[in-house]
């Protein structure tokens, strides 16, 4: 059994830092193009994780011209090259999927204080 | 040898470079000593074994029987296959570096058993409606024909015990090999729990 836990644990990353659910986070995407590799920034809020070890992954949402758009990356993956905290948030759920009926003004977040 | 017996792990995700997934079945596989080559038909067989068995438990004859291939202790469990190749002597080793990341391979194994099963479950019928004054929710329906043949036809699907069988995944290719731990990734399910005896042979053997 710990034989398996040993070998999940191979495919965990250390270097994301620890971002919740209402935080603005910029991920860094790497993207394929014919055969040149560039990194993609997709910013917005984190609206859930789920899963745990190295299946879990994250929601992130965006309103892209007037069009919300979400992405869901699986944290162990290359793909993700890196993620920033731009803005931590105050939120009183895990998932926010009230968000996605919210526009401009009311789909604001708390920010979360310090400390 | 295009074969070797494992012990299936669990299941886990490897990510490619470029980010692709992979959903894999750790297979912990070998060092499966030769204990014995035989013939069947005039075609050359090969029992592998795999594990060790404390000699207070193994039977007399198992003892005799590992003996004789060169053994220290009593194989768990004993598994004849087909010889592929130059025929292996006794003392022989199969580990899982006789497999190579990209071949199809097919896992042989016990699948989970579910127990007693109605038609449902076991054979995927559809059963009755839910409601509207409906009370036939998972019945079989009927069962065939009356007076005439006045019974029923062999091989009809009924309820009954279903799982714990003898089950072949076929198709199936070997994501990676980790020689230095015995393990075996095969790319998708194989049959059986955790910790269940499989067997893993190349596709055409």
């Amino acid at each position: 059994m710990d034989r398996l836990a040993a070998v999940r644990r191979e495919g965990l990353r250390a270097d994301l830092p620890d971002f919740r659910p209402g935080d603005t986070i910029k991920v860094m995407v790497r993207v394929r193009e014919a055969d040149k590799e560039r990194l993609q920034a997709f910013e917005g809020v984190c609206i859930g994780r789920r899963g745990a070890g190295v299946s879990e992954t994250f929601m992130v949402r965006k309103v892209s011209a007037g069009v919300g758009v979400e992405r869901i990356f699986p944290v162990n993956s290359p793909a993700v090259a890196s993620v920033e905290i731009v803005r931590q948030g105050k939120v009183r759920r895990a998932k926010l999927y009230y968000l996605r009926r919210l526009r401009g003004k009311a789909s604001r977040i708390r920010e979360a204080q310090e400390g | 040898m295009d074969a070797i017996i494992g012990r299936k792990l669990g299941m886990t995700q490897l990510f490619g470079e470029d980010g692709t997934l992979t959903p894999v079945t750790v297979i912990e596989a070998g060092p499966c000593p030769v204990v014995a080559v035989r013939e069947s038909g005039g075609r050359p067989r090969v029992q592998l074994g795999f594990g060790e068995q404390k000699a207070k438990r193994a039977a007399r004859a198992e003892l005799g029987h590992a003996a004789k291939a060169g053994l220290a202790a009593a194989p768990r469990v004993l598994r004849e296959f087909a010889a592929a190749g130059e025929a292996p002597v006794p003392g022989a080793v199969v580990t899982v570096t006789a497999f190579a990341a990209g071949e199809r391979v097919k896992v042989t194994g016990t699948s989970k058993g579910r127990g007693f099963q109605g038609v449902v479950h076991r054979h995927g019928f559809s059963g009755g409606p839910a409601s509207h004054g409906s009370t036939r929710y998972r019945k079989p329906g009927s069962v065939g024909p009356g007076t005439d043949p006045s019974r029923v036809i062999k091989g009809k699907r009924m309820p009954g015990h279903m799982g714990a069988r003898r089950r072949t995944q076929i198709g199936l290719v070997v994501a990676k090999v980790d020689a230095e731990r015995n393990l075996l990734f095969v790319r998708g399910a194989v049959p059986g729990p955790m910790r269940g005896i499989v067997t893993v042979r190349k596709e055409g053997a």
